[in-house]
């Protein structure tokens, strides 16, 4: 076995080392070690992904001495180090881009448990991404909502407290009704393992019984999923929870937590239940009408919204009812499509978190539009990467934004019913953001007024790299983007196998 | 025209003079002597909230009862509870079953499922402790008051109550005895790390309830409490990683089984439990302490 293939079970083992490591090391050094596992994470990451695209093949990796339905095993395709690689660099420019937030809303006595929280999502997210375990995948993701509850509450002041509860008791109920529905699968099929689980769930299908706490169960697996990822009438978490917290927790729960457990549902569909008996419930019709109405819905809701972050995270929610709506069509090519969603959201909306953060010091803190009218002027660099966000969410072509909406619209005329709705859907999303983003970025190029009470100030351009590595993404995967699809097709077709 | 004078470098400064197309609408000043009046009525919108708020707990219901039924109803379509024909009896919980005393040398099955088999379960389960403790560390010291409770106050002084004192002196190290059986006998009897470490924890408990908040800071010291933990979470990971390693990689395991039914068996189960229940134990006095005194 090449030393390459251990490297998704040693990244996750290092990630909870590394958490150890920050909570019991000096508090000082909680940065330097995150910023060295996220860095290592993403050059494993790296290996495993160029490892798998030159054999074009994926592997199972046994985690002891036991194999398959008796121990743990990890998988390791295309699309597992492909989202762990775009985790690792996101969380990484993100920690990087609100390090001075984290020193300024983080108390000191309580910086290495942030550390901690950033170094337990990692290893929970890479495991929900390797995992070819369903028991497994539930324990990481509730690590996952424990570090993720730490990273918001981590911040004082506002509504902090709030949002940290109401994140909490939406994540609990994700995660119970996804517990639920892990018992009843394995009541009814005992397994655990994602290849056995499918041969079972595909006789049982077949053979017609326990068909009804079969769809239950998967329904209520694909709930506790939806919940925890903030789908369209369960988003009322999300706003709150995106805005009130310091600014690299937005951009890691925003960016990359989200995602992580739309990675899982499609692993969970692709592998362990099979594609074929997931439609046969019906499941992915839902989706898709929910991802439609949150596309729709939160996007009228960020209009209205009164302050920045919250628009932002708003316009979260109605990107997370695309990704949807591309795992409810049901199809190779709406899955790539949401992947490729996934990604081009990845980077974009910390970008829009960072640089909106930066504009709103540049507003003695306020996040209200009228006091980030010129906001742009007295910091040019924000004010630009938040325009070239702006312009990729609303889907300007050229930016990445642009990519995943046109391969829904092309996925959209080999549909069925489906194909008139997805298509207005993605019309009235387009529109309704062309509202508020344009609006928002007009707005911060405006004339300052006469008396303006605000200073200009005086950019840090270590700061800026961050947002300009994800601007330079985003124009790469917008000017080029065959090379990322013809990946993420790769990646779709080797998941079923 | 001179380069600082370009309209475009003038917007870009914020010193373009657009108050002429921005020009909105001045609101007309109200007419002298006359009471503002609110353009909606308090009343019709408490009307619309108490509405609102009643359609709201009625789709709540609605939702429970829908919710309720369904799982009700999956429940008793489920195959029977020690039904021999149920899928559950394949050919996973044979190997357990049959092959578990031989393979993992631990008498109790649950351990060596736990620990041995499924181990990167197990090694999730016991993060999810170290998390919480790391949440809740960080939601109990929020803001500047350290004492959730007035110290000395509101509470009985159980120090002073000859019985309870007396009464504890014995109990505690009971119960500190029986921990330890739990925890280092996990894998020969019903018990392990989780259930361990949660006894032994209680005693802790008892004694900063009975003893005071202060002496109990005194003498379990937050530097040990965190060192502990790290170390036994550490020894887990290191030696958890060890194992994999070498089953991925097709080497041999090198630790025996031993002879199933003696305490030093079953390879690394009994030092697994032993790190278990310490971090379970820190865990669990942590969070009484800092739900009592808001540190540790």
């Amino acid at each position: 076995m090449s030393v390459v293939q251990n490297f998704p079970m040693f990244s996750i083992v290092l990630g909870l080392l590394c958490a150890i490591a920050c909570f019991a090391a000096p508090r000082a050094w909680g940065r330097r070690i995150t910023l060295a596992l996220l860095l290592l994470s993403g050059v494993m990451q790296g290996c495993v992904l160029w490892y798998c695209y030159v054999n074009q093949a994926s592997y199972r990796y046994q985690l002891g001495h036991y194999p398959a339905p008796w121990g743990s095993e990890l998988t390791a395709g295309l699309l597992e180090p492909g989202m762990g690689l775009l985790f690792s660099v996101v969380m990484l420019l993100s920690v990087i881009g609100g390090g001075r937030h984290v020193g300024h809303d983080v108390a000191d006595g309580k910086q290495h448990l942030y550390w901690v929280a950033v170094d337990l999502t990692l290893a929970a997210l890479l495991a929900m991404c390797y995992t070819d375990d369903i028991f497994t995948a539930y324990v990481f993701i509730e690590i996952c909502t424990i570090a993720a509850c730490a990273l918001l509450a981590v911040r004082e002041g506002g509504r902090n407290l709030i949002a940290s509860v109401r994140y909490m008791v939406f994540a609990l109920i994700g995660s119970s009704l996804f517990l639920i529905g892990v018992v009843f699968t394995y009541a009814v099929t005992g397994q655990l393992l994602f290849p056995q689980l499918r041969q079972a769930v595909a006789a049982l299908w077949e053979a017609g019984t326990y068909r009804f706490a079969m769809t239950v169960a998967i329904a209520l697996m694909t709930a506790g999923l939806a919940v925890k990822s903030g789908c369209f009438p369960f988003h009322g978490w999300l706003p709150d929870a995106h805005s009130q917290a310091t600014t690299a927790s937005s951009c890691i729960l925003s960016g990359v937590i989200v995602k992580g457990y739309a990675v899982l549902l499609i692993k969970i569909i692709c592998r362990g239940l099979g594609a074929q008996v997931f439609m046969a419930t019906g499941a992915q019709n839902v989706l898709l009408l929910l991802g439609l109405g949150g596309m729709v819905w939160c996007s009228i809701d960020a209009i209205f919204a009164k302050r920045l972050k919250v628009m932002i995270a708003f316009s979260s929610a109605a990107q997370i009812g695309y990704i949807f709506m591309g795992i409810g069509m049901g199809t190779a090519a709406g899955l790539t499509a949401a992947v490729l969603q996934m990604v081009s959201h990845a980077i974009t909306k910390p970008m829009l978190f960072l640089a909106g953060s930066q504009l709103s010091d540049a507003s003695h803190g306020r996040m209200d539009f009228p006091s980030l009218r010129g906001a742009g002027h007295r910091n040019v660099p924000a004010g630009i990467l938040f325009t070239v966000g702006a312009l990729s969410m609303v889907g300007v072509p050229l930016l990445a934004g642009f990519v995943p909406k046109l391969y829904f619209a092309r996925e959209a005329f080999a549909l069925g019913w489906q194909r008139w709705p997805v298509l207005l859907g993605l019309a009235a999303s387009t529109v309704l953001n062309v509202l508020y983003f344009l609006y928002t970025a007009v707005l911060i190029w405006l004339p300052q007024e006469a008396d303006c009470r605000f200073k200009p100030v005086k950019p840090h351009w270590d700061e800026y790299l961050p947002g300009f590595i994800f601007a330079g993404l985003n124009v790469a995967m917008g000017i080029h983007p065959g090379p990322l699809a013809a990946l993420i097709d790769r990646a779709v077709a080797l998941l079923g196998r | 025209m001179a380069k600082s004078d370009s309209p475009f470098r003038c917007w870009l400064r914020g010193e373009l003079d657009l108050s002429a197309q921005l020009q909105t609408a001045e609101m007309p000043a109200p007419p002298e002597g006359e009471r503002y009046e609110p353009r909606h009525h308090p009343a019709l919108i408490r009307m619309i909230a108490r509405q609102s708020h009643r359609l709201y707990v009625a789709l709540v219901a609605v939702l429970c009862a829908v919710l309720f039924t369904v799982l009700l109803l999956t429940a008793a379509n489920l195959p029977a509870y020690g039904d021999g024909e149920a899928p559950t009896n394949n050919e996973v919980s044979e190997r357990y079953v049959n092959q578990g005393v031989e393979e993992t040398g631990a008498l109790n099955a649950v351990a060596g499922m736990m620990l041995d088999y499924r181990a990167f379960n197990t090694l999730g389960e016991s993060f999810v402790p170290f998390a919480a403790l790391c949440a809740v560390t960080v939601l109990m010291t929020r803001g500047r008051r350290k004492h959730p409770l007035p110290p000395e106050a509101d509470y009985a002084d159980y120090y002073a109550d000859p019985i309870v004192h007396t009464m504890c002196k014995v109990i505690i190290p009971v119960i500190l005895v029986f921990g330890t059986y739990v925890l280092v006998n996990g894998h020969l009897s019903p018990g392990g790390g989780f259930s361990g470490g949660a006894i032994l924890s209680s005693a802790l408990i008892i004694y900063a309830m009975v003893w005071g908040d202060q002496r109990a800071h005194g003498a379990i010291r937050e530097k040990t409490v965190r060192r502990t933990m790290a170390l036994a979470m550490g020894f887990y990971v290191v030696s958890k990683t060890c194992s994999f390693y070498m089953g991925a990689n097709g080497m041999p395991n090198p630790i025996s089984a031993g002879v199933p039914g003696r305490i030093f068996s079953a390879g690394l189960i009994l030092p697994l439990n032993v790190a278990v229940g310490l971090a379970v134990c820190c865990t669990m006095y942590s969070f009484y302490m800092f739900f009592r005194r808001g540190a540790l």
